[in-house]
């Protein structure tokens, strides 16, 4: 029955019906038989790294995505770390992830797709480093001359240590501290770094010495195997590290990053020993030298001086020469001292008992009552001296007295005579003066009856009379005087005037009031005529 | 000269560079007396300060032995090197 059941056909046929997990387990089993390991070309997507320390990313070409994963003890195996972007052959197996109805690539190791693309790499690092500056010459730090204490940082075990130390022993022993570290492999890096970081932290003084100098050693080895000295974090520890730092990686030929950021690179790690250290022996050498010719030098100064000396002196006359000379004359001036001194003595007695002979008592006395005889004669004299010269300075003042006397009476005729003369030529200027007053008044009386006679005024007296027009011009034609808005008429007593001025000219000139008839005849026309024509007629008249 | 700095101070390197200075001017011979002698002292200290620190060198070795955050911690003889 069961079988037939089995075999009947129903809606999903006679196929094995599968659970979710049998299918995926039968799955998982394919696929892990089928493609247990394999090597994938791929170009690495974006890489995660969780803190679990395992390894996430992706494997892709131009269609396709492969998610890949590796885990952490794994990772810790493999000497290049894949980054994005990185061409890479994946070694690895598939299987899949039921629970999430994934399949992955579980990679056990990651290689460069060939050599190109780790150098390819390796320049992208080299440039950005540069770019940042990490590997200007002005960055580099001067060696030591002589390092007490030289860290450095390299494998404990291996050819690389023994060739440095070799090196250090023969030139100048010195103190050395070893960093051990993981030269390959992927802790190398992360070692490399925390060592040269580690060996700058360490202050002077402290427990462990402070390296001087460090060295980054490892020996040759193929590029894979000295890539964890192309990491970033190498550079940048190095280039970070304040003691100055030699770098020597791999042989001559290779050069990884580090070399471009430490303070000098050697080509092998003897040659870094040798950079480290001068070589004793010659130091000593030197040193001993030195002395030679400190010694040698000194010696000479000194001899050379010496031998000066020497010929300085032998020119140097001797002392007693110099004096020899000033002693003889001083024997002979003191030989002549005492004597000279004694003579000197005696001639001064002599010279002193002569003065001393005529010095006596009566002499003086003898000198002095004469000189006073003489003050007594001069004494006596003197009273009558002076009468004498009063009598005779009076008698020549009484003299003068007497001409002064006579003076005054000299001079009071004198006077006299001088006012007379005086009083004289007074009467004459007087004279003369009124004689000149009296002829210039005639003069003057006759002159102006001339001009009495002559001036038209005693015309007027005669009948004749003066016609002028209202601005005091003299008319002396008829048509002259007809166009004139007024006339002022000349009388010998005063003046008329006529016309549109009339009343306001006549009022000055009212005297004359009974003439007004009379005097306006002559103001026509005619009487002008007249005037002109008949001047006789008119005098007559009046 | 009253500006130099106390042998005793120096660095190899310094007292090395003085050392060659000094013994120079002294072999020039244009020194006065007095001052030769200073600098013949002079250069006679520094020669004993270079030769004491070469004489002074012996090789020692050790290996770091650092924590987990990498801090040097002490040092243990390094064997077999």
């Amino acid at each position: 029955m069961d079988l037939f059941e089995d075999d009947a056909p129903g809606p999903g046929g006679n196929a094995h019906e599968f659970t979710v997990s049998e299918l995926s387990g039968a799955v998982k089993k394919t696929i892990e038989s089928e493609f247990g390991h394999v090597r994938v070309r791929a170009e690495v997507g974006r890489v995660s790294r969780p803190r679990s320390g395992h390894l996430y990313f992706d494997l892709k070409d131009d269609r396709s995505v492969l998610a890949a994963v590796s885990w952490k003890g794994q990772v810790a195996r493999m000497q290049v770390q894949p980054e994005e972007g990185m061409e890479v052959i994946a070694t690895g197996r598939m299987t899949t992830f039921p629970g999430q109805s994934k399949y992955q690539l579980i990679v056990d190791n990651v290689e460069p797709a060939g050599a190109g693309a780790l150098m390819a790499l390796l320049e992208k690092r080299k440039a950005m480093l540069q770019a940042e500056g990490l590997f200007a010459a002005e960055r580099k730090k001067p060696l030591p001359y002589l390092p007490r204490v030289i860290g450095v940082v390299t494998s404990p075990s291996g050819a690389v240590i023994r060739d440095i130390l070799h090196r250090l022993r023969d030139r100048f022993p010195v103190h050395v501290l070893i960093w051990p570290v993981a030269v390959q492999g992927q802790a190398c890096a992360a070692e490399v770094a925390r060592a040269i970081e580690g060996f700058n932290r360490l202050a002077p003084g402290g427990a462990v010495p402070r390296p001087d100098l460090l060295i980054v050693a490892r020996g040759g080895g193929s590029i894979e195997d000295l890539w964890g000295f192309n990491e970033e974090v190498v550079a940048r520890a190095a280039a970070a590290s304040r003691i100055p730092l030699i770098s020597a990686v791999g042989h001559e030929t290779d050069t990884t990053l580090i070399d471009f950021v430490s303070d000098r690179r050697a080509p092998t790690p003897t040659a870094a020993a040798e950079l480290a250290v001068p070589v004793r022996s010659e130091l000593m050498a030197w040193a001993a030298d030195m002395q030679a010719r400190l010694i040698r030098a000194q010696g000479q100064a000194i001899m050379l001086r010496r031998q000066r000396l020497a010929d300085l002196s032998r020119a140097l006359p001797r002392p007693e020469r110099l004096t020899e000379g000033a002693r003889q004359r001083l024997d002979t001036w003191a030989d002549r001292l005492p004597n000279a001194l004694r003579r000197g003595v005696s001639a001064r007695r002599v010279a002193l008992s002569e003065a001393g002979g005529s010095l006596k008592p009566g002499v003086l006395r003898s000198r002095i009552a004469q000189d006073r005889q003489r003050v007594t004669g001069w004494a006596d004299r003197l009273p009558t001296a002076l009468e004498r010269g009063v009598v005779r300075r009076r008698e020549t003042l009484g003299l003068w007295a007497g001409r002064l006397e006579a003076q005054p009476a000299m001079m009071r005729r004198g006077l006299d005579r001088q006012r007379q003369d005086l009083d004289r030529l007074a009467a004459r200027f007087a004279d003369v003066a009124r004689r000149g007053i009296e002829t210039r008044r005639d003069r003057l009386a006759a002159l102006d009856r001339l001009r009495a006679t002559l001036g038209y005024e005693a015309t007027l007296e005669r009948g004749y009379a003066v016609v002028r027009d209202g601005e005091g011009r003299v008319m002396t034609r008829r048509a002259q005087a007809e166009g004139a808005e007024s006339l002022a008429i000349q009388f010998a007593d005063g003046v008329l005037t006529t016309g549109a001025g009339a009343a306001a000219a006549n009022p000055g000139t009212q005297a004359p009031a009974p003439a007004e008839p009379k005097t306006a005849k002559p103001k026509t026309p005619k009487s002008k005529e007249a005037r002109k024509d008949t001047p006789p007629e008119q005098g007559s008249l009046f | 000269m009253s500006d130099q700095k106390p042998v005793e101070e120096m660095t190899f390197e310094e007292a090395m560079r003085e050392l060659e200075q000094v013994v120079g001017q002294l072999e020039r011979g244009d020194v006065p007396l007095e001052q030769s002698i200073k600098l013949y002292e002079r250069g006679a200290a520094l020669k004993k300060r270079c030769e004491d620190r070469l004489k002074a060198a012996e090789e020692k070795v050790e290996a770091i032995t650092a924590d987990a955050d990498g801090t040097a911690t002490g040092t243990r003889p390094a064997a077999g090197l």
